[in-house]
């Protein structure tokens, strides 16, 4: 539908526009709403988005939707007043520790209180919910913040298909939580924190790791290495205003280095291993026509959401690890020997940076572990951690020199840095298995999901690329069902692939996310080498290390396994 | 199995001939009420009794309506609620089935069946003793006169209390089903027409035309439709709906199918809430009958119209009742509100245009249906046809339920049928419309009782809850019982209903207890408008009601709280002090010894004082004094 409003006086045409509210808020008009949020069910709750039409009529502008001819206004006396009161209300019931609160500077709630100028709460706070849930490897959940606004409900059961969360109690005791009230961790929850990125308030944040990253650089018997998974830098590049990703990647170099980090290394070198891994798996898989499709297997959220409701398709997963995982792997193997370094007493303290928090709960996964029993990857800090701590360290990115990151595990193609976006790992295949690095377009776009047809030596290949979790199970179920037929299937459980991982700093929507999208395909172009099977570093430890993909000693260190779990619980069958 | 199936209209019309004439061939029939009120007054051990002791007497009675074998013709039966359920059980004894001629027995016991049945059903006696004496002592021998039931008009409760409301065919014996073959007879356009004609407005609480809701939802093409009916009655002291289902659920399924016709529905859904099990049990028996009788299934009477109703047992929260909430708790989802529009005719379960409509309201559509338009006008006022159901609770005389044309004074309802105010007391008001409603004080108290008008008294129809309160009740304190009630049931979903009722439950709250401070009647009112002006659902916009009204029409006692530290109606214990009358006091020092806080001083033989500031009113000194001297 398309037609004309009449917004506060000014006639405003729309046209696709599916609410009152969008139209609203493309007519530059910001309503400092709670419970909106343009990829979700509208849900009418925070009752921010009140409007007045002509004849005194109010509405909420996110549930109504746009007509031809309607006469609104934002602003008036009354409808100030409900705002006024709605947050008045909100924050008779909020601890208001802006100070001290993860959130602050990105709060909506702290935006809208300030933008209505809410000068008195008349209404006494309640006791503190001791009960915050921080128990789980990524995400903490503190109730004391929340405002009900249903947003993380809605993601995790409209996106994700989870439906981890969900509204208990009634009335002024409702909250948000798991069933049965457990921890997150004991819940069917994926870790993706896409919950957090539509949270308005600093009710749910990542795990606040950068303590432990602190203290390990202070600990004389660490060696402290850093990797940057390619996401981050779409995310350095936003945050500071940084030109391009290489630049950002350097700048950051330098600031970990005056932090006293020993490495940094760069995500996007093991990308480029991924995919001679993954592709020489797949290939094989083709030519013997066995265990097709291939799922593609660099997002943990997706692992564990197939471990959960599809364990019927484990066996179809590639067995390669993550880029993360093999970087950490070989480091905390290979690396004291390709480097001649005499670690003594010290142990290597492997950082992972990444836009996304279910990384931080791989890291925690059983099967990860170095032949000590240790963690491959020791802390994993997303892109909104390493932001804080550059804040605290005083460092502005865009004003600090360019140091290189270090070799050998950094020199990259556009094939590795393209991982960051919905598709990208699906093009590195193609550039490495089918046009030696040539650009593919149909694999470029948020589209929730994308369908490619090719040819392997006479075989037909249907390579599919979906988003969203909820948009993979759906597929899945189609492919049960034999209504829909791929070989090769990329899955990333968050909507426009890992630069809009949860681990992203807010506002991480569509609209964002697109930019990162741009920033990304930006550095692949500007990368000397675009095919990953020319990458020459990784090259050289196959000569040194590995001998070839796939080979014993690949397999060793570069590829994992996985396990049905409780479709309830979320927790391992078997333990 | 039923006798036969209902294929035709002519079948029902021969088989409503043949129930006239078992009927009529009665000699006597008993019906003992076995409504809610009169099952937690003992019913159920009254029935046994005296089912054994007309055994015990050698009183045959018939097996079934059919059975006309039996020496004496007597029917001894159950009906649903007969209406004065206070003076419960009551037990109907009608000879040669004519209710004119009927005797009426309230309060029976189990004590009483041997002579009822010697005395009354042996002998035509009357039991002077079990019979209905008002408030001047005069009795009566039949219920039809007394004022109670003499000045009420009775419609959608007419069967309610006269039939076995678990035979199908005492229902098609007195004209059911004969409003459907009606409206089978004509167009959906036309069933519509006559509906809207009529001008009955939805009685569940927002009173919009059914008519043009019905209409709404027949202009949509999509192929699947539903009609739900809302039985949740969630409002505390209602329960006509319940005794409409539990008592004549055949007239909710007729006019369920009549709107499934209308509208081009094939499927029905009935919401009751679990504490409601007899009206679970005796809707689900009426459907399981109606599908033997072939009046749900395929091809119902000929037409080749096909409808089946389900029961769906809700959990029992009042916002369940909100029509959005009560679909989405149908689809097994949480039971919240989503905002309007979509309407459910265009949206509604499982995403299909749905009519959803309230139990009275469907008890009404057989009889336009039956008797037409015109008929059901006859009763009620311009704007508000019809009549309605009441339940009257609170200090009243004869409480119970009632249905009167709409249109009926309110003083006429309290002092007329109501019997008064409970004790003689004064009237102060009386909330009308339960927790959504207001409080119409006493001199208000002429008002019609029609939808208009009752609005312009700052209250709501509603779905028709009448809490008559005297002179003792104190307004802030009313105030605070309902906005207890509706905090409480607020499923959470929006900031201005979840937070706002929260915060106006603290301030009347601290105003009842006397720490009511300048400021808080602003900070109330603020908060009841936004509430009101904010809410998502209905349940939200109008718990404001009950605080808006009293303040409305006594403000001043929101005042004597706050400022005076005073409870005019003496109701509110925070303002009660202990005090000791000096010409009781012996001056024994007992009450002085036993005080736990040391508030009682003064010398031997002189009278006491009790400090009120150290006072922590436990009451053990006026339990302690021998003389009655201290008071409260
Ligand atoms: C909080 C709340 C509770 C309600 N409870 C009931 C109820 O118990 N029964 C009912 O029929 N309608 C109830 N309603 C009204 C329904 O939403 C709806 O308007 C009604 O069922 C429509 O039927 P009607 O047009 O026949 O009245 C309630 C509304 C609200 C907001
Ligand atoms: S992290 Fe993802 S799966 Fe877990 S609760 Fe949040 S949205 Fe749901
Ligand atoms: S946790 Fe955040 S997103 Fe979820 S309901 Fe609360 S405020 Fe909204
Ligand atoms: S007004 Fe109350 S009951 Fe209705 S949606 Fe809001 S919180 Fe729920
Ligand atoms: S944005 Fe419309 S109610 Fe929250």
């Amino acid at each position: 539908m398309s037609g004309t409003i009449i917004i506060n006086n000014q006639p405003v045409a729309f046209d696709k526009e599916k609410s009152l509210l969008e139209v609203i808020t493309n007519a530059g008009i910001d309503l400092h709403t709670l419970c909106y949020n343009k990829q979700l069910a509208p849900f009418g709750a925070c009752r921010m988005c009140i409007v007045e039409n002509e004849k005194g009529m109010l509405m909420t502008a996110c549930t109504t939707a746009p007509a031809d001819g309607m006469n609104i206004k934002t602003h008036t006396p009354r409808v100030n007043r409900i705002r006024k009161m709605a947050l008045e209300l909100v924050l008779g019931n909020h601890p208001s520790e802006c100070q001290t609160c993860d959130k602050s500077g990105h709060c909506r709630l702290q935006d809208a209180a300030n933008a209505y100028g809410v000068d008195k709460i008349r209404f006494k706070k309640p006791e503190k919910d001791p009960k915050v849930d921080n128990l789980g490897p990524s995400l903490i959940r503190d109730n004391n913040k929340c405002v009900l606004c249903g947003n993380c409900v809605r993601v995790c059961e409209e996106i994700q298909g989870v439906k981890a969360i969900n509204f208990a109690g009634r009335g002024s005791n409702s909250k948000i939580a798991c069933a049965f009230d457990v921890p997150l961790s004991e819940s069917t929850c994926i870790n993706c924190g896409q919950c957090l990125a539509v949270c308005p308030t600093g009710a749910i944040t990542p795990l606040d790791q950068t303590w432990k990253v602190k203290e390990a650089i202070a600990d004389e018997n660490k060696l402290v290495v850093f990797q940057f998974a390619p996401s981050v830098r779409a995310a350095l590049t936003e945050e500071y205003g940084i030109e391009n990703a290489p630049k950002a990647m350097a700048k950051a170099t330098t600031a970990l280095k005056m932090m006293g980090v020993d490495y940094v290394f760069d995500t996007n070198w093991s990308a480029d291993l991924t995919i001679w891994e993954e592709a020489t798996e797949f290939l094989g898989r083709v030519a013997k026509g066995e265990r097709l499709p291939l799922f593609t297997s660099c997002c943990p959220a997706w692992i564990k959401y197939c471990e959960e409701f599809y364990p019927e398709f484990l066996n179809n997963l590639s067995t390669c690890k993550s880029p993360q995982g093999m970087l950490s792997a070989y480091v905390k193997k290979y690396l004291a020997d390709d480097l001649n370094l005499d670690l003594g007493d010290k142990k290597i303290f492997m950082v992972s940076v990444m836009p996304c928090t279910a990384k931080k709960y791989e890291a925690s996964r059983k099967q990860l572990v170095t032949k000590d029993g240790e963690p491959e990857t020791d802390v994993v800090l997303t892109s909104q951690e390493i932001i804080k701590l550059f804040r605290e360290y005083g460092f502005n990115l865009a004003d600090l020199a360019e140091t290189p990151m270090d070799n050998p595990l950094s020199q990259h193609t556009g094939g590795g840095v393209i991982f960051g976006v919905s598709g990208g790992v699906a093009e590195a295949v193609v550039r490495y298995a089918f046009n030696d690095g040539a650009v593919v377009e149909a694999c470029r776009g948020t589209q929730e999901l994308k369908e490619i047809d090719l040819d392997y030596k006479g075989i037909p290949v249907k390579v599919a690329i979906v988003n969203g979790m909820d948009n993979a199970g759906k597929l899945l179920d189609a492919i049960k069902s034999g209504e829909k037929e791929y070989t090769i299937i990329e899955v990333m459980c968050c909507r426009g692939g890992c630069i809009g991982g949860g681990g992203q700093p807010v506002p991480n929507e569509m609209a964002q996310r697109e930019l990162r999208k741009d920033t990304i395909y930006d550095a692949d172009y500007l990368a000397a080498l675009k095919n990953p099977a020319d990458n020459p570093d990784v090259k050289a430890i196959y000569e040194r290390h590995l001998g070839e993909p796939n080979s014993h000693a690949a397999h060793e260190i570069l590829h994992t396994s996985y396990e049905p779990r409780d479709k309830v619980t979320g927790q391992w069958s078997k333990d | 199995m039923a006798d036969f199936k209902i294929n035709i209209v002519a079948d029902l019309e021969s088989l409503k001939d043949k129930v006239s004439a078992a009927r009529a061939a009665e000699k006597i029939r008993i019906s003992l009420c076995m409504g809610n009120g009169c099952l937690a007054a003992g019913a159920g051990e009254v029935y046994d009794a005296l089912k054994e002791s007309l055994e015990k007497h050698g009183v045959a009675t018939k097996s079934d309506l059919f059975d006309e074998g039996v020496k004496d013709n007597i029917n001894y039966t159950h009906t649903g609620c007969q209406g004065m359920c206070q003076h419960g059980p009551l037990l109907q004894i009608d000879p040669e089935n004519n209710s004119d001629k009927g005797i009426t027995y309230m309060k029976v016991t189990v004590d009483d069946v041997d002579e009822i049945v010697e005395k009354t059903i042996m002998n035509g006696e009357v039991i002077e003793r079990l019979l209905h004496k008002d408030a001047n002592g005069v009795s009566y021998k039949n219920y039809k006169d007394i004022p109670f039931y003499q000045l009420q008009t009775f419609v959608t409760m007419k069967d309610c209390g006269r039939i076995n409301p678990h035979d199908i065919r005492e229902y098609i014996g007195i004209g059911g089903y004969l409003g459907l073959a009606n409206a089978l007879k004509s167009t959906p356009a036309d069933v519509i027409k006559t509906m809207t004609d009529s001008g009955l407005k939805g009685r569940g609480g927002g009173g919009f035309p059914t008519g043009v809701k019905w209409n709404f939802c027949a202009k949509e093409t999509a192929p699947k439709k539903y009609v739900v009916c809302n039985g949740d009655e969630g409002d505390p002291g209602a329960f006509m709906d319940d005794a409409i289902m539990d008592g004549s659920p055949q007239s909710i399924l007729e006019g369920m199918r009549i709107a499934g016709f209308a509208i081009g529905a094939d499927e029905g859904w009935i919401y009751v809430r679990a504490e409601y099990p007899h009206a679970v049990k005796s809707l689900g028996k009426a459907i399981e009958e109606a599908r033997e009788y072939g009046l749900l299934g395929d091809n119902i009477l000929g037409s080749g119209m096909k409808f089946d109703i389900h029961i769906k047992e809700g959990a029992g929260a009042f916002v369940c009742g909100e029509e959005t909430a009560l679909l989405a708790s149908i689809e097994g989802k949480r039971g919240m509100p989503r905002p309007k529009p979509p309407f459910p005719a265009h949206s509604g379960l499982f995403g299909k245009p749905t009519i959803i409509n309230n139990v009275e309201t469907f008890a009404n559509v057989p009889k336009i249906m039956l008797l037409g338009a015109d008929v059901f006008k006859q009763n009620g006022v311009e704007g508000s046809y019809g009549t309605k159901t009441f339940s009257i609770t609170g200090d009243i005389v004869n409480s119970g339920l009632i249905e009167v044309p709409m249109g009926t004074k309110m003083s006429d309802i309290v002092y007329k049928i109501g019997g008064g105010v409970l004790n003689n007391a004064k009237l102060k008001a009386v909330q009308v419309g339960g927790p959504s409603g207001g409080c119409v004080p006493a001199d208000k108290a002429d008002v019609s009782m029609d939808y208009d008008s009752v609005k312009a008294v700052g209250a709501i129809v509603g779905s028709g809850g009448l809490v008559v309160m005297s002179e003792t009740a104190c307004m802030v304190d009313v105030a605070k019982y309902f906005m207890t009630f509706t905090q409480s049931e607020s499923c959470g979903k929006c900031t201005m209903c979840r937070e706002g009722t929260k915060r106006m439950l603290e301030i009347l709250t601290k105003i009842c207890d006397g720490r009511g401070e300048d400021g808080d009647i602003e900070t109330l009112e603020e908060l009841a408008k936004a509430v009101s002006d904010g809410s998502l659902c209905a349940l939200g916009k109008t718990a404001p009601n009950p605080v808006l009204s009293t303040l409305r029409y006594f403000r001043s006692e929101y005042e004597a709280h706050i400022y005076d530290k005073k409870c005019p109606a003496g109701k509110c214990t925070a303002f009660k002090k202990y005090h000791i009358i000096p010409d009781k006091c012996k001056g024994c020092s007992a009450c002085a010894r036993k005080c736990p806080v040391g508030a009682i001083s003064g010398e031997l033989k002189k009278p006491f004082v009790i400090d009120s500031e150290k006072c922590i009113k436990c009451g053990v000194c006026a339990a302690t004094c021998k003389f009655g001297a201290i008071e409260f």
